[in-house]
């Protein structure tokens, strides 16, 4: 760290791990339940802990989103935060208005709209928080000494994804409308501007940690976006199939769904590349693990599974079944998830001061959570492909169906298990760092050297 | 080979390109396909209350509907051809947990009004035009 006013993105990391770490627990009552064991049905209601599963993770990747921008805009613009107080309030007012849909959530207040289930009242209180941030982002970017390229594809995914919010405001009698409109927040933030925002914090990554020249690194962080925008645009036609709208969009969302894959191989083979050709000479190794972690699971996660069921074809059959589970466990863990780990790894003993570089922990918290979350997503893969076979092929009847696939969801918890744990070993070596200080300032750069 | 400055006009260009072609597609599908597709003529008052109904107490955390939502409980676009008007209704205005094969349902316990308009808005749902979803079983003996 170079600048004090970065310390507040600790903050935020922090406050991403707990969310995290609630969010598990409702899985595991949502995977309990499907084994049969619904003990907590009066209490905590199924479409309950699904809307607090899938909040918790928007809430949690985009803490960990903002936490990163606070680290990075200051570094990449030579400038502290023009604002720090207000970046700790809107910290503060943001986790406060995620606890108030949370408890909204328990008592029955909500809009049952599949991930935006936020209530209206409660999205202008998200708008004026999204503005704060962005309001010290971009003050700092403008008041900075530089203006790179990396700060700017940043700066830009998250100015889109603040406006991408309102779409997903407008209310429509027609549910097909709704649908419609849905997806312009849903799929254009996470097959969209959110790849922007995960290639600007990937790239600052690989700048700082394989020692590449930036202009190299700058110039393949364009083409990824631009490959991002140019497949992932019109290829939210794959959420347009079977809504009630027209076949073109079988046309045009099949083939650019195809092409989707290419953004993330290009971003795997770019971090891989970068990392060969680099000299290595950053002593913080499991922050280089998870950053190639994150560039080649997401490729597998949200690329291959995705690409998997996305041709109409197929996507007549697995459409609104388990399949969609499978695909978006890995997609959202490989991609969003795995980069928010990698930055906070990496930024851990800058904060800090603490050269907490190759520890067992930090090897347990690797290697369980990867290997927890691939084998939840084949059993996930094998429970939804027998989904689709018994009940959209033979007809049999969805409860029938459910009882046969019981089993796969005993897998699914166990592995689950092994994800929680990893996540467990993560927390325990974050508060092993302790606090952020100003001691650590420059730190970073004396650890290069006697490297 | 490519350089930093083409590879930006590769990023503009593809994106403005790609997104104005989005917007040609997505205004085409809401002046022609939704007024084809949906039947707006039969929204009426109590399709509209239906589907509040439907979002204020989040049904899609459990089902799916158009094949989107929960994988809980059962897709629901063609629940009023495949069950009925009495059973939907009964499953709606019960007290306890309607649990068939023991996985249960939260008992909303709605009126008759309620659950009329739920109906309704299953009716809506289910003549809407979804290129062919859900598939038919092709397997079933």
């Amino acid at each position: 760290m170079k600048y004090a006013s970065q310390k507040v993105a600790y903050w935020f990391f922090a406050a991403a791990i707990l969310l995290l770490s609630l969010q598990i627990v409702y899985g595991l009552i949502m995977g309990f339940a499907h084994m049969g064991y619904d003990g907590l049905h009066s209490v905590i209601p199924f479409n309950t802990a699904r809307a607090v599963h899938t909040n918790l993770l928007v809430v949690w990747i985009l803490l960990g989103f903002m936490g990163s921008a606070y680290y990075i805009i200051p570094e990449e613009a030579q400038q502290e935060l023009v604002n720090v107080k207000l970046a700790y309030i809107q910290l503060i007012s943001f986790l406060l208005v995620g606890v108030a849909a949370i408890v909204g959530y328990h008592l029955n207040y909500w809009e049952g709209r599949k991930f935006l289930e936020i209530p209206r009242p409660l999205d202008w209180l998200v708008v004026i928080n999204v503005l704060t941030f962005l309001g010290i982002i971009l003050a700092t970017v403008y008041k900075g000494k530089k203006r790179t390229t990396t700060s700017l594809v940043l700066t830009m995914g998250l100015v889109f994804a603040a406006l991408l919010y309102l779409p997903g405001m407008i209310w429509f009698d027609n549910q097909t409308m709704d649908s419609f409109f849905r997806w312009w927040v849903v799929h254009l933030w996470v097959e969209g501007v959110w790849e922007l925002i995960m290639g600007g914090i990937l790239a600052f990554l690989l700048i700082k940690l394989t020692g590449v020249d930036r202009e190299v690194i700058e110039k393949w962080l364009y083409v990824i976006v631009g490959l991002t925008f140019l497949s992932g645009i019109l290829g939210t036609g794959h959420h347009y199939y079977y809504i009630g709208v027209g076949k073109i969009w079988l046309i045009v969302g099949g083939i650019f769904s195809m092409l989707e894959p290419l953004a993330f191989l290009a971003m795997a083979l770019f971090a891989v590349g970068m990392y060969r050709k680099g000299e290595k000479k950053h002593p913080n190794k499991l922050a280089l693990y998870w950053t190639l972690g994150t560039a080649i699971l997401s490729f597998v996660g949200a690329g291959l599974l995705g690409m998997a069921h996305t041709l109409p074809q197929v996507n007549m059959y697995t459409h609104g079944t388990l399949v969609t589970a499978m695909h978006g466990h890995l997609a959202f863990w490989g991609a969003y998830g795995m980069i928010v780990f990698s930055f906070i790894t990496f930024a851990m003993p800058n904060l800090t001061g603490r050269r907490l570089y190759d520890t067992t922990y930090g090897q347990l918290a690797y290697w369980l959570s990867n290997i927890g979350m691939l084998g939840m997503t084949v059993a996930f893969g094998v429970a939804g492909v027998a989904q689709v076979y018994l009940e959209r092929k033979f007809g049999m009847e969805f409860g029938a169906v459910q009882q046969e696939i019981e089993v796969h969801f005993l897998v699914l918890v166990i592995t689950a298990t092994m994800f929680a744990t990893g996540i467990t070993f993560y927390i325990i070596e974050f508060f092993r760092f302790g606090k952020p200080t100003n001691e650590a300032i420059g730190f970073e750069e004396t650890m290069k050297k006697s490297n | 080979m490519l350089s930093k400055s083409q590879a930006r006009t590769f990023f503009l260009g593809g994106t403005i390109v790609t997104f104005a072609i989005f917007l040609g597609l997505s205004w085409n599908s809401l002046s022609n396909d939704v007024p084809k597709q949906t039947h707006p003529e039969n929204l009426t008052e109590q399709v509209v209350r239906g589907k509040h109904l439907w979002e204020s107490n989040n049904c899609m955390g459990c089902h799916t509907i158009f094949g989107e939502g929960a994988y809980y409980a059962p897709e629901l676009t063609k629940v009023y051809e495949r069950r009925g008007e009495a059973y939907i209704k009964a499953a709606l205005m019960s007290k306890v947990p309607w649990a068939p094969r023991g996985r249960k349902m939260v008992a909303y316990g709605f009126t008759d009004e309620q659950a009329t308009d739920l109906v309704e808005f299953f009716k809506w749902v289910g003549e809407v035009d979804l290129n062919g979803f859900p598939p038919k079983p092709e397997l079933k003996r």
